[in-house]
């Protein structure tokens, strides 16, 4: 299995694969145990993303003696920490160092043209700045450049007038130098804000309130000098006196949602662990202190403003109402409020995602699916499973065949604990053509619409796995 | 209501019932109250009486012809009401709350006009409800409860919606609501005996009762579900284009 395969593809060469959403603030969280721990070995630890850190190479070489020293070591006390695997590459350039961790190899200085000069150009697209969704290695690849180094064979005109800025970074890259030039002029002190915080911060729900006002003020402070962030430095101080400090490199500049984001994130994981895991990184009280703190900076023209607002929602409202969501989250829990995005599926519930609330939320997606139930949908979706019997009018127990058929019309429900309900009308069976190939799933599974006496209409699902059994998914009242 | 009428436009005064409407409209505007609503404004609260707007179906059933911000409405019998109550005044920028409804069917929701990006849920509040719905009545226009709270408890809700110029709505009875619509199921349409057709449209009667002189009884006939999972009136069956080509 690869990164940005697609669902299907990967439930298919696994079908046990259990299918997480996308979380950056749980995978930051369940990453920083990871961090910390290579903080201790080496330093100047930059978080690329949730499960990739880079460190500068040169001085942690010279201190362990080799590159193979520092290598072994690394993974070693990796796993030691976190009882995690990690790979280690070492290479020029941060492009070229995640795809020499991907093979854990270690490629010598100069040589990094060489070491990508076979492997395909599908590599690209996990670099590749946001505003390319992608396509840029989809057009390379259908222009017959299947490796990095056909791509590194053009000449730098023709890559920049073809395929304007993002091909100049894609070709940057597949030549193995890093996708901004060095600038190694350090970002004025000045540019760093800083708050501070009485009585201590020791809640996540306050921590993201305070990510969005210092967000906004570092994000202002840049735009009056136009210039924007790529790389950040997060750093608090805690009651204690204790200082943390992490650095979180960006693929491309961020905007004050991405800082916000990042400080949040940040600080979800620094509050959440644990100080019994033995870890150096969790503050032992609350936060006095805060300063972020610009590592590289490029120019504003970089940064991809959001013209218009999505939705036609009125923004006092929208930040009343957040204040408030942020409010019942501290009551509740992070998870225990959340708003819904639609997306594609069959079943009423299977279209439904719940987003919590303060997570990035995805755009609705409004492709047409095979197979989902007509509108009207239920109004009621139970969450748990209701099992029926349903019987025909001698009260023989019916099911769906294979071919999706009723064996009998249905005439009666019957649920344990109440009294049977009379079938009024039926309509279906629309199968459910999914996961039937998974000898763990349910099998041969069918929807069916039933109105029963006193009006009530319900829908159905039938399941043939090990023995065959209805279930009440959902009412449509 | 007759000192709004006389700043009506003149060329939309046809009948009465475009009166209303317009009164309706009027009054759902920023700023503006009708003649009922300034008296209640004057007992206090400054943003109760204005109206949170609803789908045009649910205008008569509705004793001001919209949601009255710092009221409490119960709706019994049917959960596709509760949710269309929120439809309107969503897709205009209010936000909602739905707490305490672990098994709402969101795409429902969706497809009765409801804008799901500002509706917010919390399904499991457990011990918590009454805090929780207290602090979504600070901030947003309209919350539903979907679980039954004691009559002491209920009081302090709708004083704290009232407070705060919010829209209580509870999915079933609730004490000293303001309005009350109360569902009656009735026949679906568009399936068959033997298996074919789909779910398509239901009447309903929905009763409105209520207390304060605003609120007469009132008893409507609406399709909830109707065609494509909106709301609809009764006989509104679309009428067939080719019809007007003969």
């Amino acid at each position: 299995m690869r990164r940005e395969m697609r669902r299907r593809e990967a439930q298919s060469c696994c079908p046990d694969l259990a299918v997480l959403g996308v979380d950056p603030s749980r995978d930051a969280r369940l990453f920083e145990p990871v961090a910390a721990a290579v903080e201790e070995l080496v330093v100047g630890v930059e978080v690329v993303r949730p499960g990739v850190v880079a460190v500068p190479a040169a001085g942690a070489v010279s201190y362990f003696g080799s590159e193979h020293e520092l290598v072994e070591r690394m993974v070693d006390h990796v796993s030691g920490r976190t009882e995690l695997e990690c790979q280690v590459g070492i290479a020029d350039g941060l492009f070229t160092a995640v795809l020499a961790a991907r093979r854990g190899v270690v490629v010598e200085p100069g040589t990094a043209a060489r070491f990508l000069d076979p492997l395909p150009i599908i590599e690209l697209a996990s670099a590749m700045p946001m505003e390319d969704n992608g396509e840029l290695v989809d057009l390379l690849r259908r222009l017959g450049l299947r490796t990095l180094g056909q791509f590194a064979e053009l000449s730098e005109r023709t890559v920049s007038s073809r395929f304007g800025r993002v091909g100049m970074i894609a070709h940057r890259l597949a030549h193995g130098l890093s996708e901004r030039p060095i600038d190694r002029r350090p970002p004025p002190e000045e540019l760093a804000v800083v708050e501070t915080f009485d009585p201590p911060l020791d809640r996540v729900d306050a921590a993201a309130f305070v990510a969005k006002t210092l967000a906004k003020k570092l994000h202002a402070e840049l735009g009056q000098r136009d210039l924007a962030c790529t790389r950040l430095s997060i750093y608090a101080v805690t009651e204690t006196g204790e200082e943390l400090a992490r650095t979180w490199r960006c693929a491309e500049p961020v905007n004050e949602g991405g800082i916000a984001d990042r400080v949040r994130w940040q600080f979800n994981s620094w509050l959440r662990a644990a100080p019994a895991d033995g870890l150096a990184s969790g503050p032992n009280s609350g936060v006095v202190k805060l300063r972020l703190r610009p590592e590289e900076l490029v120019d504003a023209s970089k940064l991809q403003l959001g013209l218009w607002r999505s939705g036609g929602g009125d923004d006092e409202a929208d930040e009343r109402a957040g204040r408030a969501l942020v409010r019942v989250q501290g009551m509740l829990g992070q998870t225990a409020v959340s708003t819904p995005v639609l997306v594609g599926g069959r079943g009423p519930g299977e279209r439904v995602r719940l987003v919590p609330w303060g997570d990035p939320r995805d755009d609705v997606d409004e492709r047409p699916w095979p197979g989902k139930l007509p509108a009207p949908s239920p109004a009621t979706v139970f969450t748990e499973q209701v099992e029926i019997t349903v019987v025909d009018s001698r009260g023989r127990p019916i099911a769906v065949t294979e071919r999706s058929q009723l064996t009998r019309p249905p005439r009666r429900i019957e649920m344990t604990g109440r009294s049977a309900r009379q079938v009024i009308g039926w309509a279906g069976p629309w199968p459910v053509d999914e996961r039937w190939w998974d000898p763990r799933g349910d099998g041969v599974r069918a929807r069916v619409q039933v109105v029963v006496d006193q009006g009530d209409a319900l829908l159905l699902q039938f399941r043939a796995h090990t023995q065959p059994r209805w279930i009440i998914e959902g009412e449509y009242t | 209501m007759m000192s709004v009428r006389s700043l009506m436009v003149p060329d939309d005064t046809d009948s009465f019932d475009d009166a209303d409407n317009t009164v309706a409209r009027l009054a759902s505007l920023p700023g503006l109250n009708t003649a009922s609503g300034m008296a209640v404004d004057a007992a206090g609260a400054t943003a109760v009486g204005k109206l949170l707007p609803v789908v045009p179906e649910l205008t008569d059933v509705l004793p001001h012809r919209g949601l009255r911000r710092g009221s409490t409405v119960s709706v019994i019998g049917s959960r596709l009401l509760v949710l269309s109550l929120l439809s309107e005044a969503t897709a205009r920028g209010s936000w909602a709350a739905v707490v305490g409804m672990p098994d709402l069917g969101v795409v429902a929701a969706a497809e009765l006009g409801v804008e799901v990006s500002r509706l917010a849920l919390v399904p499991a509040p457990g011990a918590e409800l009454v805090p929780a719905v207290a602090a979504l009545l600070d901030g947003l226009d309209l919350v539903v409860v979907g679980r039954g709270v004691n009559g002491r408890t209920a009081r302090q809700l709708s004083a704290r919606a009232r407070h705060r110029g919010a829209v209580l709505i509870s999915a079933g009875a609730w004490p000293g609501v303001d309005v009350e619509l109360r569902c009656e199921g009735g026949r679906w349409s568009g399936l068959g005996t033997s298996g074919h057709g789909f779910l398509s449209e239901r009447e309903v009667t929905v009763h409105t009762s209520g207390r304060g002189s605003a609120v007469r009884p009132v008893t409507a006939r609406l399709l909830a579900p109707g065609a494509a999972g909106r709301l609809a009136r009764p006989g509104e069956t679309e009428s067939e284009p080719m019809l007007e080509a003969g």
